[in-house]
């Protein structure tokens, strides 16, 4: 190994002991590769039949695959449909909500995000008075369970007419209700995740464009933020996919109302009525994975990035 | 349960209101929102320019942290305190009663069984996850397909656990002895391990491992991830010193990697820790709370919704807080820790 070791020593005349010795350690080297690769396989194999099963599922006819196990459609014949996807999206509740989950998802991810990049900034690059407590607060926010906020403010949201009874401009009033509070809820990470990476971009730059005359918000859309391209394609994935997939709080602020409804809360109004619906229910909780299966695939990297800026530093 | 093949009703899908209405809204706010926030932090910069220079650098900050503190303040810190104060005082919220809805619900017996799902969800979940995260982990990375198996564990962590609940239901469903069973677990209970099948997500004797089950195959991923990446952090030479020293495997991941990685493996601890006390949706959808299965989050839903009692969701809301007060405070103390290495 060493690369010091001027002279080495002359090999010593191999004995058959030694070398059997080596023979062997090949040999169990190999059976433990070899379990390596089943135990790897093995696990593989069981986190994805969870999975499988549902998709080949939903490509088989109702009467189907409620008389048997979605692995007897493996054998021929091979009976595939697209039957319960036709009538998924053609006329069930799921269309629109599948509208109403971009509705919400957009602006609760666009919102959040531009406001926490302009708190980031100041948290790395500013001195102010409270800075680093107002901080540390945002971080202890980070573990508050959501259930402590929603009844003082459903009540305001009751009190402004932010529910989804109401139409502002057109709008039904409980999407503006769940973007604000997707806001909220989302802000303290995402101020963390993006000062983390702010702070660490290089003072020179800094230190030259402000010789250079610009002020803070040049410097925030001329350097920071293309500089953070990175770190913000995390954030808009994270946030994206935790309101998309979020249940509880398009429950609390927008209740069962079928015209504000996102997938997620029309999937579980499905599985209520399981015994009736059962076959639509494979297609309909593929339709809610669709979008975000195609993100996490497509940003997979930036997924991952996100996850390790806001965890390990954490 | 019968398993007519019925239609769903046929839904008159109202597309002219949703492309009309909401469609020109949506695009309106992509656009609008964004040009509103830099219009602002545009126009409070002229602003703070025309103040005397001396100033400027205290107001700036400022007009920066404004709005997220405004969010914050109003949809989290405000909230907060409300629901405090509010599980003080009765269900109408006019009368002080001391810790008088906290002792009712303690000492109600259907809360003993709440507090027993919700500590077996924080001590198996974060375990098991961070188990099965470590052991993914450190295998994966001896294998030359480690991306592929990797992207197939992490999966679940894209999808929503209504989907993983649908999923899982049909890992866990039940058919009479009798007639071929359709759910996955018992057609290998029944065809080749000769058992009976087994009502999963009824019977109270697993049924809330069965839960459990489903959060930790959706949340391995995303600690597999992380503790991969920490592994990856360990110097080569140092395992392979040990490995020429003579170490075996086992000695080496338990002298060399598991030491190395125990900060990473904290951290994602915790993180499930706080997972574990506001696990909901799983709860929610596979049995809405029945057979002894509820926790404190879907109960805290059911009092505000469904019995419309605020006095009893505040204090459940508090509960759930004082949970988390001890991984809070850990958190803020290894933040710091971080800070001060800066």
């Amino acid at each position: 190994m060493s690369v010091a070791t001027a002279a080495p020593p002359a090999a010593p005349p191999i004995r058959p002991q030694a070398a059997r010795t080596r023979w062997s350690q090949r040999l169990s080297g190999q059976i433990s590769n070899a379990g390596l690769q089943v135990a790897v396989l093995a696990l593989t194999l069981a986190w994805i039949v969870p999975t499988l099963g549902l998709l080949i599922n939903s490509f088989r006819s109702g009467g189907a695959f409620n008389t048997s196990g979605w692995w007897t459609a493996l054998a021929p014949p091979f009976n595939f449909t697209l039957e319960s996807y036709r009538h998924v999206l053609g006329a069930s509740d799921l269309a629109p909500s599948f509208f109403n989950s971009f509705m919400i998802a957009i602006p609760a991810t666009i919102i959040p995000t531009t406001v926490a990049a302009f708190a980031a900034y100041a948290f790395s690059w500013m001195k102010f008075w409270g800075r680093d407590w107002i901080f540390l607060a945002l971080v202890g926010l980070l573990a508050v369970p959501l259930q402590l906020t929603f009844i003082p403010l459903l009540t305001l949201a009751v009190h402004f007419g932010l529910t989804s009874g109401n139409t502002i401009l057109g709008l039904n009033a409980g999407f503006l209700a769940v973007w604000i509070a997707h806001t909220g809820y989302g802000l303290p990470f995402a101020i963390y995740l993006l000062a983390n990476f702010f702070r660490v971009l290089p003072q020179d730059l800094f230190e030259s464009a402000e010789i250079d005359g610009a002020g803070p918000v040049t410097v925030f859309f001329r350097l920071v933020l293309p500089l953070s391209v990175p770190a913000i394609a995390s954030l808009v994935i994270f946030q994206f996919l935790w309101v998309w997939n979020d249940l509880l709080v398009a429950l609390i602020y927008v209740g069962g109302t079928p015209e504000v409804a996102p997938l997620t809360v029309t999937l579980t109004n499905l599985v209520g009525s399981l015994g009736q619906h059962i076959e639509y229910l494979t297609a309909a909780a593929f339709v809610s994975m669709i979008v975000p299966l195609i993100v996490f695939f497509a940003l997979q990297r930036y997924f991952v990035r996100g996850i390790l800026a806001g965890s390990v530093k954490g | 349960m019968t398993l007519v093949t019925a239609r769903l009703p046929l839904l008159q899908v109202d597309w002219e209101t949703l492309l009309s209405v909401n469609l020109p809204t949506l695009l309106f706010v992509i656009i609008g929102v964004p040009l509103v926030l830099v219009a602002y932090i545009v126009g409070f910069d002229v602003l703070v320019r025309r103040l005397p220079k001396r100033s400027q650098p205290s107001v700036r900050p400022w007009v920066w942290v404004a709005p997220a503190i405004a969010f914050v303040g109003l949809i989290l810190v405000y909230p907060m305190i409300g629901t405090i104060v509010r599980s003080f005082f009765d269900r109408h919220g006019d009368t002080f009663v001391g810790l008088g809805n906290f002792v009712r619900l303690l000492t109600d017996h259907g809360i003993l069984i709440v507090l027993r799902n919700n500590l077996l969800w924080l001590l198996l979940y974060p375990g098991l996850v961070i188990l099965f995260g470590l052991l993914l982990a450190v295998l994966s990375d001896r294998v030359r397909y480690e991306k592929p198996v990797k992207s197939l564990i992490f999966m679940p962590m894209a999808i929503s656990f209504v989907a993983m609940a649908i999923i899982w239901q049909f890992m866990y469903y039940y058919r009479p002895p009798d007639v071929p069973q359709t759910g996955t677990l018992n057609a290998i209970l029944v065809n080749i391990l000769h058992g009976q099948p087994q009502t999963w997500v009824q019977d109270t004797r697993f049924n809330n491992f069965a839960l459990i089950l489903i959060g930790i195959w959706g949340g391995t991923g995303f600690a597999m991830v992380i503790l991969s990446a920490a592994l990856k952090g360990i110097p080569g030479e140092l395992l392979e010193a040990a490995r020429v020293d003579g170490a075996n495997e086992m000695t080496v991941f338990r002298r060399i990697i598991l030491p190395l990685m125990m900060p990473t493996i904290v951290v994602v601890g915790t993180t499930m820790v706080i997972f574990a006390l506001k696990a909901f949706d799983v709860v929610y959808v596979m049995t809405a709370g029945n057979y002894n299965t509820d926790i404190l989050a879907r109960r805290m839903y059911a009092e505000l919704y469904n019995a419309g009692n605020y006095a009893n969701a505040s204090a459940l809301a508090v509960i759930l807080l004082l949970a988390v007060v001890p991984v809070l405070i850990f958190n803020l103390r290894q933040f710091r820790a971080v800070e001060a290495r800066r």
